[in-house]
């Protein structure tokens, strides 16, 4: 089977898979080293605190070791992958300013027609960089900051450095320092005090080329009452050689502020997906993460929130489907550190064609966080007897007055379930859809509308030829 | 005289490998309301989930026809869409799947076309005020938290927006209080009518009292043992299943 062709989708349930004619302002090269990263550095014409930074955090990245648990990343070759890749010589403010392969690219993804509809702003990278951007007007007016990352670091330089690498520093773990030696695009975002930003912003992030490397970094800077809503989509192309997505997310969500982040990430099974991402929740304030994982071979995240003042919340819905092929090592962390926070993890896994799905998930009450309450929740769900789900849960309460809950249930699908409706003349393949469906409704319907219509197609999609 | 609805001709079932059916030979003919009896262990059940097709009742010889069609040859799904409906004895939850997205879907799936969602609405309005459910029920998910009454209600309402050319009740009286089984057997009888064959699968009497059967017949160790008129509940009624070598008797517990 060729996979070289543009426009050949070899996986008959993946819709994303085809690739455009590479087309690049430079020449690529593959590799990493300190030269590399320079280079990087100077095409974007950083500051030299910038390049000091990702040169350390090679460093850091080159003394670690690659992790042995979560998924097998025996074959991920460093070496193999492109670090950067420059696909247009500049960000459009309009779709007409976008290089035409890359704009029919978002056009068959549904971007322009989404942002008409129902989005506040929309931010579209592809490779390693934003090609496309824009804000609603009445929010700019506001203050609102939506740009991508490497825009703000120009334009933004000292709101940037204060935040910057706070949440999550290159020495956190071996892919946050990658991140940091070689991250490109993502988002920066900075909502002022008490601005509600009413519909979502939204970014959506496309691979395109053979054994790319994709290092978004996204920092999102919630002032004191205000609230927004972020929202992510992720695809690729199906291609034999593997790519590698590791993108570094940090979030503050300061006094009384809300923030929600809701990711539909559905990359092709050729790409390992390793993320970082963190949340810092102040006091009264109230972190959402919406995860759902749907495609990749590998997929190693687990949103986390850090409560660090009082009555400060958290909570993670997540949702993950592996079908053939895939790993999804997702989950969650929630950190307690002041006196009545809450969190809630809720966690819903389906596994499909030999796919596997684990629970991985820290619960922490440190010393002095009074009165937290932590609740955990996951529930799998197997499709076949091939499939395979696992929960580790890991729990560690430093305070006797916590009150934490955890349940874990994996289920079958019941053949009675599966009469029941065809007996009401469901075929089975839509006895199947239903049943996943109402697995995945509690999370479903926490996301909007269009998203969770969105979650639903891409799961019967994935199960589409899986019944025999 | 036209052929029955449903011809059943010595049709053997196993389940698990197991025979349970050994022969049994049964017509309903369109437009009768037939009572299936007999005590606990006779193969009642069992013939129920036969005839919807449920793949762990393998029937092992004879025939069924639905309409004329060999039912053997059809999946489950294909049975309903062909207009049998099997009103179960013990209804399955579908956590997260809504009573009004189940309905619809089952609805669209019965005819093989979309109703139109103003059409369904009218539909459902009126078929639920006849089964007695508030509104609010449409937003529950799929028998989850349900009462016994309220499943068997369900079960009935379902059938009434599916108007099936067959429907056979498997003990849907069980477990009832008596104005469950009144407002339940109400619905069945605002159904009753020239385009609807019926199958009521009952241990008691009971229901019997508020459905009127043309025909009854008793099951016993897997063959129909007895066929009668009403009358044959009546004296079912008195003298249980004893002269069938079950010692059960079939006036209602209570």
């Amino acid at each position: 089977m060729s996979t070289a062709k543009p426009e050949i989708d070899i996986d008959t349930t993946y819709k994303y898979g085809w690739h455009d004619p590479a087309n690049y302002v430079f020449e690529p090269k593959k590799g990493l080293n300190a030269d590399v990263v320079r280079e990087i550095s100077a095409l974007k014409n950083e500051p030299e605190w910038m390049t000091k930074f990702r040169l350390r955090s090679l460093e850091i990245f080159e003394s670690r070791e690659i992790p042995d648990w979560g998924g097998d990343l025996s074959s991920l070759d460093f070496q193999d992958i492109f670090y950067f890749i420059r696909a247009a010589d500049h960000q459009g403010r309009s779709w007409d300013d976008v290089p035409d392969d890359i704009r029919n690219t978002f056009d068959r993804l549904g971007i322009p027609e989404a942002e008409q509809k129902f989005l506040a702003g929309v931010s579209a990278q592809y490779e390693s960089e934003v090609v496309y951007h824009s804000i609603r007007e009445d929010l700019e007016e506001k203050g609102v900051i939506f740009c991508d990352t490497d825009t703000a670091l120009r334009e933004h330089e000292e709101l940037f450095r204060e935040y910057w690498a706070t949440v999550i520093p290159p020495g956190d773990n071996t892919f946050a320092a990658l991140n940091s030696a070689v991250w490109s695009g993502g988002s920066f975002i900075w909502i002022p005090p008490g601005v509600q930003v009413d519909i979502p912003l939204q970014a959506y992030f496309r691979i395109n080329a053979e054994s790319m490397g994709q290092f978004e970094r996204t920092l999102i800077i919630c002032e004191p009452g205000s609230y927004v809503h972020y929202v992510e989509g992720c695809t690729a192309p199906t291609y034999s050689a593997d790519s590698l997505h590791s993108a570094v997310v940090e979030i503050i969500v300061k006094k009384g502020a809300r923030c929600r982040y809701s990711t539909i990430q559905n990359w092709s099974n050729n790409v390992y997906n390793l993320v970082t991402k963190r949340a810092v929740a102040h006091e009264d304030a109230v972190m959402e993460w919406i995860d759902g994982n749907l495609g990749s071979k590998l997929t190693m995240k687990y949103p986390a929130v850090w409560m660090v003042g009082p009555r400060a919340r958290g909570e993670v819905l997540s949702v993950a489907m592996a079908g053939p092929g895939m790993h999804q090592d997702a989950g969650a962390k929630m950190v307690h550190v002041a006196p009545d926070t809450s969190s809630t993890i809720i966690s819903k896994s389906i596994s499909q064609g030999g796919g596997r799905t684990s629970y991985r998930g820290l619960v922490k009450v440190e010393p002095g966080a009074r009165r937290a309450k932590a609740s955990v929740v996951c529930d799998a769900l197997l499709l076949d007897e091939d499939s395979r789900s696992d929960t580790y849960p890991y729990m560690d309460i430093q305070e006797e007055d916590a009150s934490i809950g955890h349940e874990a249930t994996v289920s079958k699908v019941a053949d009675d379930q599966i009469f029941y409706l065809m007996s009401r003349g469901l075929s089975e393949e839509a006895a199947m859809a239903m049943i996943v469906r109402g697995f995945i409704e509690p999370i479903a319907k926490e996301l909007p509308m269009e998203y969770a219509v969105e979650l639903n197609r891409l799961i019967e999609l994935q199960m589409e030829g899986s019944i025999g | 005289m036209p052929d029955p609805i449903l011809k059943i001709t010595g049709l053997e079932v196993a389940v698990d490998n197991t025979p349970i059916l050994k022969g049994v030979d049964l017509e309903v003919p369109q437009g009768e309301v037939h009572a299936l009896m007999g005590p606990n262990g006779s193969g009642k059940s069992t013939l129920a989930y036969a005839l919807a097709g449920h793949p762990r009742y393998e029937i092992t010889g004879g025939s069924v026809l639905f309409g004329g069609e060999d039912l053997a040859e059809m999946a489950a799904d294909e049975r309903a869409q062909k207009g049998l409906f099997l009103a179960m004895q013990y209804p399955v939850e579908v956590p997260g799947v809504s009573v009004m997205n189940f309905l619809r879907t089952a609805v669209n799936a019965s005819r093989g076309e979309e109703i139109p969602v103003r059409e369904f609405a009218k539909l459902f309005k009126e078929k639920s005020a006849l089964l007695q459910f508030d509104p609010s029920f449409s937003d529950r998910y799929l028998n989850e938290g349900f009462s016994g009454g309220e499943k068997k209600r369900h079960e009935i309402l379902q059938m009434a927006l599916l108007e099936p050319k067959f429907a056979i009740l498997d003990e849907t009286d069980s477990g009832l209080d008596v104005d469950a089984l009144r407002i339940v057997s109400e619905g069945v009888n605002a159904q009753r009518g020239p385009d609807l064959g019926c199958l009521i699968i009952t241990h008691y009497t009971r229901i019997l009292r508020y459905i009127t059967p043309d025909v009854v017949h008793v099951m016993f160790e897997g063959r129909i043992a007895q066929t009668g008129g009403p009358e044959l509940a009546e004296h079912l009624e008195d003298k249980g299943y004893v002269e069938f070598g079950s010692h059960e008797p079939a006036n209602a517990p209570n």
